[in-house]
């Protein structure tokens, strides 16, 4: 349990997808405009994230790894070669019922997120969380604290951003560094902020 | 045919360079540049990718009905992200461990996707080609100014070749090594697209707010 927990607060903080990992980074400075929007995208990114990673850690574990289709009969196939396609095709089918799902059962809900969700599919941070998750090898239960810790990572530095961009928007930046420039630069300087947590272990 | 060759292939590299004026594909342009060769490698994996994804997109652009195009195009360009993938497993093996999970993202990448959508849905397949070309163009040359400054300063070399010789090897150069961190890459990206707004003035964003000046008496 304390390493779980060690777990979601580095992913939250620490290894923040969008400040040190640069996950995601178009919708991240395309949708921060306005707290309210950034907020609904951070809250689907993190639904998100927190269904597909332990998703595609069954589907790693129970088909893709090398001696994982043994419970078929096929002890000797390796099919990791097939993971990104697999993962993304994953990601894109979740994203799909999701949005069914939530169109059926909960439309207020739907309303507020639907226009997100779309994008969330060809979101870095989304393949990104799948991605790293393979790479370090994680269990089901790390798997799916890294998932919702990391989605909620993504939401608080999105949700952040915004509040720093509306107060933005009244100063007197320089021409060129309008816009992107400036917010390119708001987020190195929130990304140095983040790295004050490295030292933070529990 | 309104753009001739050359336009498409020079075009996306200054005036309608797909990071600083679309904001196309960040993601990994910042996460890859501390050191020159990871970069270089990145760069021509993605100018592989978006050639040759345009190609075939635009080769099948008359059979892909539009009501799943975006599920055909995934497939064609994680087909491509895998093959690049392998290769360099196979032949640079340290620098697919640099690389680790982005040259995977180089699906989610929008520059991929938007050249998919936004040209190759549209036009054919030479044109595609080279479009997909210039555009891959556009993206390593903003990763590699980058990279030179990340390395060079940061750690006193390019491509893993000593030009500045460092303190610690008995030089006289203090590395930055702020360079090599993931703000940095923030700060230089920033500069970088003011720099070109300031050149090219067309491209400068409108404010939200007008300020006003006070007159003095």
């Amino acid at each position: 349990m304390e390493a779980l927990i060690s777990l979601a607060v580095k992913a939250v903080f620490v290894e923040n997808l969008a400040l040190s990992f640069f996950l995601g980074m178009c919708t991240f400075i395309a949708v921060s405009k306005k707290i309210s929007t950034a907020l609904g995208l951070g809250i689907s990114v993190m639904v998100v994230q927190a269904i597909t990673v332990p998703t595609n850690n069954l589907l790693l574990s129970y088909l893709l790894k090398p001696g994982a289709l043994a419970w078929a009969g096929f002890p000797d196939v390796d099919l990791t070669f097939l993971g990104l396609i697999s993962y993304i095709g994953v990601i894109a089918a979740m994203v799909q019922i999701l949005e069914m799902i939530l169109d059926k059962y909960f439309p207020p809900l739907y309303n507020a997120l639907g226009i997100f969700l779309p994008l969330i599919t060809v979101n870095c941070a989304i393949l990104g969380g799948s991605l790293f998750m393979v790479e370090r090898d994680y269990n089901f239960a790390e798997a799916t604290t890294y998932g919702l810790s990391s989605g909620f990572g993504w939401a608080l530095a999105i949700t952040a951003m915004a509040g720093v961009r509306e107060k933005l928007k009244y100063s007197d930046v320089p021409a060129g560094l309008q816009g992107l420039g400036i917010t390119f630069i708001t987020a190195g300087l929130m990304a140095l902020a983040f790295m004050s947590f490295s030292g933070v272990k529990l | 045919m309104a753009q001739t060759k050359r336009e498409l292939l020079v075009d996306p590299l200054f005036d309608n360079n797909p990071i600083t004026l679309q904001v196309l594909g960040v993601c990994s342009a910042l996460a890859v540049t501390s050191s020159l060769k990871v970069a270089f490698v990145m760069s021509l994996a993605v100018i592989f990718v978006t050639s040759f994804s345009s190609m075939f997109i635009s080769i099948l652009r008359n059979q892909i009905p539009s009501s799943i195009r975006i599920i055909v195009q995934m497939v064609i360009i994680a087909s491509l992200v895998i093959l690049v993938d392998q290769i360099l497993k196979a032949y640079a093996f340290e620098i697919s461990k640099t690389l680790s999970v982005f040259v995977g993202l180089i699906i989610t990448n929008c520059i991929v996707m938007g050249r998919a959508e936004a040209f190759a849905m549209s036009n054919p397949p030479v044109a595609s080609f080279l479009d997909g070309i210039g555009n891959g163009l556009g993206y390593g040359v903003i990763l590699m100014i980058v990279g030179v400054i990340r390395e060079l300063f940061g750690s006193g070399s390019l491509f893993g070749i000593t030009i500045l010789e460092t303190v610690n090897n008995g030089g006289w150069y203090v590395p930055n090594g702020m360079l090599l961190l993931p703000p940095s890459a923030f700060f230089i990206i920033g500069l970088l697209i003011w720099g070109f707004r300031t050149l090219k003035p067309e491209h400068v964003e409108a404010r939200d707010f007008k300020i006003q000046t006070v007159e003095e008496h």
